[in-house]
């Protein structure tokens, strides 16, 4: 027992005390008094120390005296077992002189550790091939990924129900308040961000235009613009970025927490729980919020064609009534389904693919926005391609 | 008081129990927590003592969780004082605080492990935070203290998703140790293990007493650890410490609750087994 460190005055010098090693060499015999405290806080000024220790040949008796620590822990009883350990190995005489019966015990506790060879770190090479397994991993997730969303519109499309087809279980409520959320919660900044857009689309036409003295067509070019790509676009991507990592982030967390498991053992069907009320929301949801970002984007081109260039609002609808007709409109909200379907259906596969940790959760939302928003923009791209084939 | 009264005093080499007045490493006087209007914990008195494993326990919802969570300071408390190794924790400043904090090790209920690191790397975090540690020392220290809470050492490269139940508890155990802190708090350390491993664990604190003089917390349901671990018991309910004492002053006192609970059916059958033995 150390009575050392119990008396108070002592006790503080000894805590200003740094860990210490006094290395006395007597023929091939090595005698090591260890001083100061030996634990977590004090033992990376002595480590560098002991390893040359643990590394120096020919010693055939080596004495280890702990009579000086004045406190010991786990981490101080590891560094001096190592040494003995080591040395042991090399074939020297280890003794243990003046250990106390708690320090025994430290002793003896990390033994299993101490005979525990250091595992070969292997390190990190740059490997040339890199590069391509990540581009041939990507392109084979790109496929199992399409297979899951395939799954989850084909079981939304079965129906809501439960296993074995027993009940219909479309929950009106759980619907309408996934509209409220999605839908109506957006219209402010769906109204805002369209009406901007539209402003500065009709200042930057009109500024054009000025050359050839045609400014009135700025409202053929806002019109058409907006009804047919715009509106909608702008808007799927403000819900891919809204309502998508929503839907990523609340499937995932439960997936984390095993609840997607216990609705599966209940007999209730994930999917159909799930994803179908917020699939059936974002469908109804997102063409209603298009027209309205139509709305808010002409009402903004309006002011700026009257403000900027002078054409009034009278003139201004004339013009439109002329320029935009029924096809122009349904060109545009034709494709807001899609885009529906499109950012529900990869928000829930990438929600399905969270696992244990924090980080994928945050991994698979960045993933669910990024894609709905790049495969939102290419499905706009193949529309007008379609609609330019066929004239519409 | 000023600073250097402040100061959390070191881990000295006494032993457990070493005779003469015993040191109360947490000290909580008449505290009152309350949440809206509703009261938990009103006027409550604890006094822990260095090197003793206290056991607590208490009927679900009279407010032990919220006790430890108020020890560590998680939650606001309405009214007393109480004093975690010698420190006033609500006057303190920054840099006691923190010596405070290096001092204690914390294994909550559910393991708390943060998912995004592996095992490993768990465990030094604290290591990383507060020591100036050569990163192979580190990995040793580590090492040894996945050993030390009994997981195989091929535990440590993996994410807490892949491990059990238990082996969470072990690696917040061994997070939790990672600086041999003083103390200890315990949220039910031996819950949702097999008994078997819940003997291991009970074996395992009381193994660490010992050698590291580690005084212990423990908020337990688990009648095999309060009567084979736990050297003093204190009872919740009626928003205070209905009565503290050794598992013998349990099983005479007269409370209603502490005598079913000590008591009751599960517990006869623990208590026939620890007189056989003793």
């Amino acid at each position: 027992m150390l009575t050392k460190a119990e008396d108070g005055a002592s006790a503080d010098a000894q805590l200003q005390d740094n860990a210490d090693i006094a290395v006395t060499e007597d023929g091939d015999g090595v005698t090591c008094t260890f001083t100061g405290p030996w634990t977590t806080h004090s033992v990376a000024q002595v480590d560098a120390g002991m390893r040359e220790l643990e590394n120096r040949d020919g010693v055939r008796s080596l004495r280890l005296d702990l009579g000086q620590v004045s406190s010991f822990d786990t981490a101080g009883a590891w560094l001096i077992k190592r040494l003995a350990q080591k040395q042991a190995n090399k074939g020297a005489d280890v003794d243990f002189v003046n250990a106390s019966d708690t320090m025994a015990i430290l002793l003896d506790a990390v033994d299993e550790m101490a005979k525990f060879e250091d595992a070969p770190v292997t390190a990190g090479r740059f490997d040339w091939l890199a590069p391509f397994e990540i581009v041939g991993r990507n392109v084979a997730s790109l496929g199992t990924d399409f297979l899951a969303g395939m799954h989850i519109l084909g079981s939304t499309i079965r129906g809501a129900q439960m296993k074995l087809g027993r009940g219909h279980a479309i929950n009106p409520a759980a619907i309408a308040s996934q509209i409220d959320k999605m839908g109506v919660g957006a219209i402010p900044v769906v109204v805002l961000m369209a009406a901007i857009v539209g402003a500065i689309i009709a200042q930057q036409g009109a500024f054009q235009l000025r050359y050839f003295g045609a400014e009135i067509f700025v409202v053929d070019l806002v019109g058409i613009l907006i009804m047919r790509e715009l509106g909608v676009l702008l808007t799927a991507i403000m819900i891919a970025g809204r309502s998508g990592s929503a839907i990523t982030a609340e499937i995932g967390s439960m997936k984390m927490r095993e609840e997607i498991d216990a609705l599966q053992v209940i007999g209730l069907n994930p999917v159909g729980v799930l994803v179908f009320p917020r699939l059936v929301a974002l469908v109804i949801a997102l063409p209603c919020l298009s027209i309205i970002a139509n709305f808010a984007a002409l009402g903004g081109a309006m002011f700026v064609a009257w403000s900027y260039s002078g054409i009034p609002p009278q003139a201004f609808i004339d013009r439109l009534r002329e320029s935009i007709d029924l096809s122009s409109i349904l060109a545009g909200l034709i494709k807001a389904p899609f885009m529906a379907i499109i950012i529900g259906i990869i928000g829930s596969v990438e929600g399905m693919k969270v696992g244990g940790s924090a980080e994928s959760l945050g991994r698979q939302v960045t993933t669910s926005v990024v894609k709905s928003i790049f495969i939102v923009i290419v499905v706009d791209g193949l529309f007008a391609m379609f609609y330019a084939a066929i004239n519409f | 008081m000023d600073a250097s009264t402040q100061q959390p005093e070191q881990n000295n080499m006494t032993a457990p129990n070493g005779g003469g007045e015993r040191e109360v490493i947490l000290e909580a006087r008449d505290v009152t927590v309350s949440f809206g209007d509703k009261t938990i914990l009103e006027n409550l008195s604890l006094d822990v003592y260095r090197g003793e494993i206290l056991g607590f326990v208490g009927g679900s919802g009279t407010g032990k969780s919220v006790l430890l969570r108020t020890v560590l300071g998680l939650n606001k408390k309405q009214s007393g004082t109480i004093k975690l190794l010698g420190v006033d924790l609500d006057g303190a400043n920054e840099r006691t605080r923190m010596a405070v904090d290096m001092r204690t090790g914390v294994l909550f209920q559910h393991g708390a492990l943060f998912s995004a690191l592996t095992v490993l790397e768990n465990i030094q975090v604290p290591m990383r935070e507060y020591l100036d540690l050569p990163p192979k020392l580190m990995n040793e220290l580590a090492r040894l203290k996945i050993d030390l809470v009994g997981l195989p050492q091929d535990a440590g490269p993996k994410y807490p998703s892949e491990l059990s139940g238990g082996m969470i508890k072990r690696a917040a155990l061994a997070r939790a140790l990672a600086l041999d802190p003083a103390i200890v708090f315990l949220d039910e350390p031996t819950s949702g293990l097999d008994p078997i491993g819940a003997a291991d664990f009970d074996d395992l604190v009381k193994t660490l007493r010992d050698t590291l003089g580690l005084t212990v917390y423990m908020v337990t349901h688990d009648l095999d650890s309060l009567f084979s671990a736990c050297d003093r018991i204190a009872v919740l309910g009626k928003k205070r410490v209905l009565v503290d004492g050794t598992i013998e002053d349990m099983l005479k006192s007269d409370e209603p609750w502490v005598k079913s609970y000590f008591r009751g059916k599960r517990a006869r059958q623990i208590d026939l087994e620890a007189r056989e033995t003793a």
